[in-house]
């Protein structure tokens, strides 16, 4: 039994996703309960494997080209992963059975729930992974899953738009993976994460390769986890469905690439420079996300940036080269973005699909529990103490003050932003007067998406004390500057809050106005205009070069240029094949005799 | 066993043109089908994969040492699996043809015929018939039940073909001449001079890399494609440009071995070249048929790189490739040619996009997403376990290269997710309610494109049943030696 387990969590959500497309498509309820199912066997067996002591299970070679290369499915089960496959499967039941609600009416709705039950077979894939290769199959498909479920209004241009853009610059980190992949294989000899890591010796012999290796392999985590400069596509996917901006683009999937660094940290440890690289692109995604969520006006947008910023955040603990303090702030993470990115859902939903902060206001009182729950979450998010957040943000805020003083002093500014951009949101959406229609006339949403955020909500409040969190992973120990840096996190969390409510209190519109952070530091702008010289002009000019050098040309110029090809390009004309042949055949006639009996 | 796949089908010819024109279709369906049982079965026993071993040998022409000589190992059952399936599903994707159905299912048959001629041939000069068999049908195919341009494409890919088939043949007569014998076993063994070689091997690899559509002499596959009735693009696709890969591995690098060493890099150079262009060129393109036909292009650029690798991973791989492609493309010229082009009468991008597709033809619309996924090497598909494969295999030998192939996977991916989302998923919200009434998608249209589909996912499920056969076979060849 034990050793088939983690084969049922990660195949049950597959054939739910199957039976779905195959059978009952027809029935939408029937498919949205099979999906739901799934995901609570998963889960089920997820708390069944962390209880057990189940260390290897089943496995079954996919390639094999001994001695060269040999690719086994096979599953990594230590507490990492188990602690990751309980956070993946409970997150998304709960958001399996929220999109119950969500997506009640949708007319796409069996569609939705297939691809909801297919991402969920890969996230479990890419947690259970034991080597690169399968990490990198599951790594591709949960990129596909993604692409559908943001596409999944694909009559809306902006949502194709947004489904392709995520593709696609996921597709360029990607092509960096599979490069580290390979030449961490060319050293090592293997792609099993524990035989490379027993290898470990033979790639650090020849540093510049090991940390081009281990950059390579970041690229992956660039793209799946959105760091700068590969950040562009996750504000963009808020396209999708919100509960799949909870599951997808804030709980798990964006956080897959920060597993995969600590999952590999053995491999980006040896090369100080790449940690070093690391460290600064985690730290300038923290700060630039959050300098440009002050300014924009979509919920969900915020909480996009939002996401950036606090993977930033795990990316630099990944730097710093604590995976603990980056797996902790994930596990954090995922509850308090999850039940954000869900209350934003909420209020859209009964706000009839308002994005726009400016149309709501004083939805405290009449969204009692969405407001409740909410508020949870943002105090976990700013890390107000004895929140989740505070102690997960704590611990890398303490790793940065030891480590590099630079990096801190950006990572409390980080926070100082966060706590400003959350209030600011807080205010503008839960108090003052209605600003529009549908805020008027809001009621509270239905209890199949409330109890999610109630649930979910015990965990962002509660995740973080070391008493609950050990048993899930291990905690960084408390440094002996810890009293200083919580001091001085708190402080700027305050003072966050505080500019936030007295600029935004009671405002019709806002105050602030930045263009540069309201268009994205023109960071997109910029991406248009290369892919318009690069990309696009590359397809002109092979296009073009095709049709008139090498077919004109080329092909149909030599033909006309010389006698012989000249009299074909007559039968040609004429299109009399059977000259053509006979001639051909005289040629071989002739060839023949030449050869043959010369 | 496996040598009746080639006398069922040319029987099945000859049946096809004499018999009534109900029945002909019918009598393609039974012996394509009995074929692919065949190549199946075969491909499942437990025949000798490692080696070139002979099935059929009786003298035909001693005077000149020619036999009538088949054999099969890992790769000729790879390859005539693939025919099979290719040829099964073109005819259930011509199951209406209303013009001439009995001359058309008799051109088809020899194409399918000779196409397994030449993946079982053992004899020089009997691959070299069968190779040349399948040119005529397939002007034919193309001039009379073609579309856009359709003598122009019938022409020029008879041309190409013939350009290359000329470059072949030099080369047999040269290996001929030299050796004094057309045994492919023999040859392989055969000391051949160095500076023979230097010259030999890139005639002959050329010669068959012409129908492999090598750049820059695959100017044939776009247009071929497009001017070819649905059943040609996806013989052209799923076979024949197969045949000129096969040959350039079972004959041009087996024999010349030290030949291609000489050459390989710039075959490597050629194939990436190949990959990157073709899929920036189908960036471009407005006719769904000339962005499938660049993407062949593309995707056979993986197979000379596979090829170029020298390593016995990198072969594997392209012999892979070969199989995955064949399906992959077949698949997509089907649903562009039958289940969207006969139904529309328009192949024009951003004419489908103002159709809602997706809504009118929803078993298509799934179809061509799976067939794009599959595309575009997503994992669970086979383009994805061959071209992995190829690039691992190419990274000892050519690091740079798989830089750039990179590049071009990403290209792949651009103009793949544009071609779907404007043929199936485009502006509907502008034409909302107004889904034109088109013939729904038919049964034996789901079953071909069905049985693609499964093809392609088991084997990107599960490659190692193929490689198993693969491996060995490649692992035998005299450049490992």
């Amino acid at each position: 039994m034990n050793t088939a387990l983690p084969w049922y969590i990660l195949l049950v959500p597959l054939i739910a996703s199957v039976v779905i497309l195959v059978l009952t498509r027809p029935w939408p309820t029937l498919s949205s309960y099979l999906s739901v199912a799934a995901v609570l066997i998963s889960f089920g067996c997820s708390c069944a494997l962390f209880a057990s002591t189940a260390n290897h299970s089943l496995q079954i070679p996919w390639l094999n080209f001994r001695p060269q290369l040999a690719v086994p499915i096979a599953f990594t089960l230590d507490q990492l992963s188990k602690t990751m496959l309980i956070v993946v499967t409970g997150v998304g039941a709960l958001i399996h059975i929220y999109s119950l609600g969500y997506m009640g009416s949708d007319a796409g709705k069996p569609r939705y729930f297939a691809s909801l039950s297919l991402f969920m077979f890969a996230m479990i894939g890419i947690v259970l992974a034991n080597n690169f290769v399968m990490m990198f199959i599951f790594w591709e498909l949960v990129g596909v899953c993604s692409y559908l479920l943001i596409g999944h209004w694909y009559e809306r241009d902006s949502a194709a738009a947004a489904a392709n853009k995520a593709f696609i610059t996921n597709r360029i980190g990607d092509f960096g993976f599979i490069l580290g992949i390979l030449m961490v294989w060319t050293a090592s000899g293997s792609v099993i994460f524990t035989e490379i890591a027993a290898a470990i010796g033979k790639l650090a012999a020849n540093p510049t390769f090991l940390t081009a290796a281990a950059l390579l392999v970041f690229c992956g985590a660039v793209g799946k986890s959105a760091q700068f400069p590969l950040h562009v596509w996750l504000p963009d996917a808020m396209e999708g469905p919100t509960p799949i901006s909870a599951l997808i683009h804030a709980a798990t999937m964006v956080a897959a690439g920060v597993y995969m660094l600590v999952r590999v940290g053995f491999l980006i440890q040896a090369s100080p420079v790449a940690l070093n690289v690391i460290t600064w692109i985690g730290t300038i995604t923290a700060v630039m996300a959050a300098l440009i969520a002050t300014q924009q006006d979509d919920i969900k947008r915020i909480l996009a940036y939002s996401t950036l910023s606090q993977l930033g955040y795990m990316v630099m603990a990944v730097g710093l080269a604590s995976g603990e303090a980056a797996m902790f702030h994930l596990f954090a993470h995922a509850f308090f973005k999850a039940l954000l990115f869900l209350g934003a859902g909420s209020i859209i939903f009964m706000l009839h699909h308002e994005q726009n902060i400016w149309k709501m206001g004083g939805l405290a009182g009449r969204m009692a529990i969405t407001f409740l729950t909410f508020a949870v979450g943002t105090l976990a998010l700013i890390g107000c103490p004895p929140f989740s957040g505070f102690w997960s943000k704590d611990a890398i805020l303490a790793l940065a003050y030891e480590r590099n003083v630079v990096v801190f002093a950006l990572a409390l500014f980080t926070a100082f932003l966060t706590a400003f951009y959350m209030l600011r949101l807080m205010t503008v959406v839960f108090f003052g007067k209605p600003r529009g229609d549908h805020a008027r006339t809001g009621f509270e949403s239905p209890w199949v998406m409330l109890v999610p955020l109630i649930v979910l909500a015990i965990p962002a409040a509660a995740a973080g004390f070391g008493f609950a969190a050990k048993n899930f992973l291990p905690i960084p120990a408390e440094s002996h500057n810890g009293i200083v840096v919580s001091a001085m996190a708190t402080g700027a969390m305050l003072l966050g809050s505080l500019v936030a409510i007295l600029l935004y209190r009671g405002r019709e519109s806002d105050p602030v106005n930045i263009p540069a952070l309201r268009r994205k530091l023109y960071i997109d702008a910029f991406y248009n205009w290369l892919i318009r010289h690069t990309q696009d002009a590359l397809a002109a000019l092979t296009a073009f070069f095709d049709r008139w050098i090498v077919d004109v040309g080329g092909v149909r110029g030599v033909a006309s240029g010389t006698w012989s090809a000249g009299a074909l390009l007559r039968l040609f004309q004429v299109g009399n094949l059977q000259a053509y042949a006979f001639l051909f055949g005289l040629g071989i006639v002739g060839l023949l005799y030449f050869t043959v009996f010369r | 066993m496996i040598a009746w796949t080639i006398y069922i089908t040319f029987a099945g010819a000859v049946a096809a043109l004499l018999l009534p024109r109900g029945i002909s279709r019918w009598v393609a369906l039974i012996t394509t089908s009995a074929a692919f049982a065949i190549s199946v079965a075969a491909f499942f026993s437990n025949i000798e994969f490692a080696q070139f071993s002979t099935i059929v040998r009786m003298p035909w022409v001693p005077v000149l040492g020619m036999n009538y000589h088949l054999a099969v190992d890992g790769i000729s059952a790879t390859m005539a699996l693939v025919t099979g399936l290719t040829a099964v599903s073109a005819v259930l994707f011509s199951w209406d043809i209303a013009d001439r159905p009995n001359e058309f299912f008799f051109w088809l048959l020899l194409v399918v015929g000779g196409s397994y001629g030449v993946f079982l041939s053992a004899d020089l000069f009997l691959l070299f018939v069968f190779y040349e068999l399948v040119i005529v049908p397939k002007y034919f195919l193309i001039a009379i039940w073609g579309s856009t341009n359709k003598e122009y494409g019938a022409m020029k890919l008879t041309l190409y073909s013939f350009f290359g088939g000329t470059l072949v043949f030099i080369g047999v007569i040269t290996a001929y001449v030299t050796s004094g014998t057309l045994d492919l076993t023999r040859l392989a063994t055969f000391a051949f001079e160095p500076q023979l070689q230097a010259w030999a091997f890139p005639v002959l690899f050329l010669g068959f890399a012409v129908l492999a559509g090598i750049w820059p002499l695959h100017t044939w596959a776009p247009t071929g494609h497009v001017a070819a009735p649905t059943a040609g693009s996806m013989l052209l696709a799923g076979i024949v440009m197969k045949l000129g890969a096969y040959g350039a591995l079972r004959v041009a690098m087996n024999i010349f071995p030290q030949g291609f060493q000489m050459w390989r890099n710039w075959i490597a150079v050629i194939a990436v070249i190949g990959i990157v262009y073709a899929a920036a060129v189908a960036l471009r393109q407005r006719d769904l048929k000339f962005v499938i036909g660049y993407s062949s292009v593309s995707h056979m650029g993986f197979v000379l790189l596979g090829l170029a690798t020298a390593q016995a991973l990198g072969i594997s791989g392209a012999v892979l490739q070969m199989f995955s492609h064949g399906v992959i493309g077949a698949l997509l010229f089907a649903i562009a040619g039958t289940m969207i082009y006969r139904r529309t009468h328009t192949r024009d991008l951003d004419a489908l996009s103002r159709m809602s597709l997706s809504t009118a033809l929803p078993f298509a619309a799934f179809a061509f997403v799976i067939a794009s996924a599959a595309s575009m090497g997503i994992p669970g598909f086979s383009g994805f376990a061959a071209e992995i494969t190829i690039l691992i295999g190419a990274w000892k030998a050519y690091p740079f290269a798989v830089w750039i192939t990179g590049f071009g996977m990403v290209l792949v991916a651009a103009f793949t997710l544009r071609a779907l989302r404007k043929s199936f998923f485009g502006d509907t919200p502008r034409l909302a309610g107004n889904v034109p009434a088109l013939e729904p998608i038919t049964f034996p249209e789901k079953l071909g494109a069905g049985l693609l589909m499964l093809a392609t996912l088991a084997a990107g499920v599960y490659p190692k049943v193929l490689f198993d056969r693969i491996l060995p076979a490649v692992e035998a060849m005299r450049i490992f030696k």
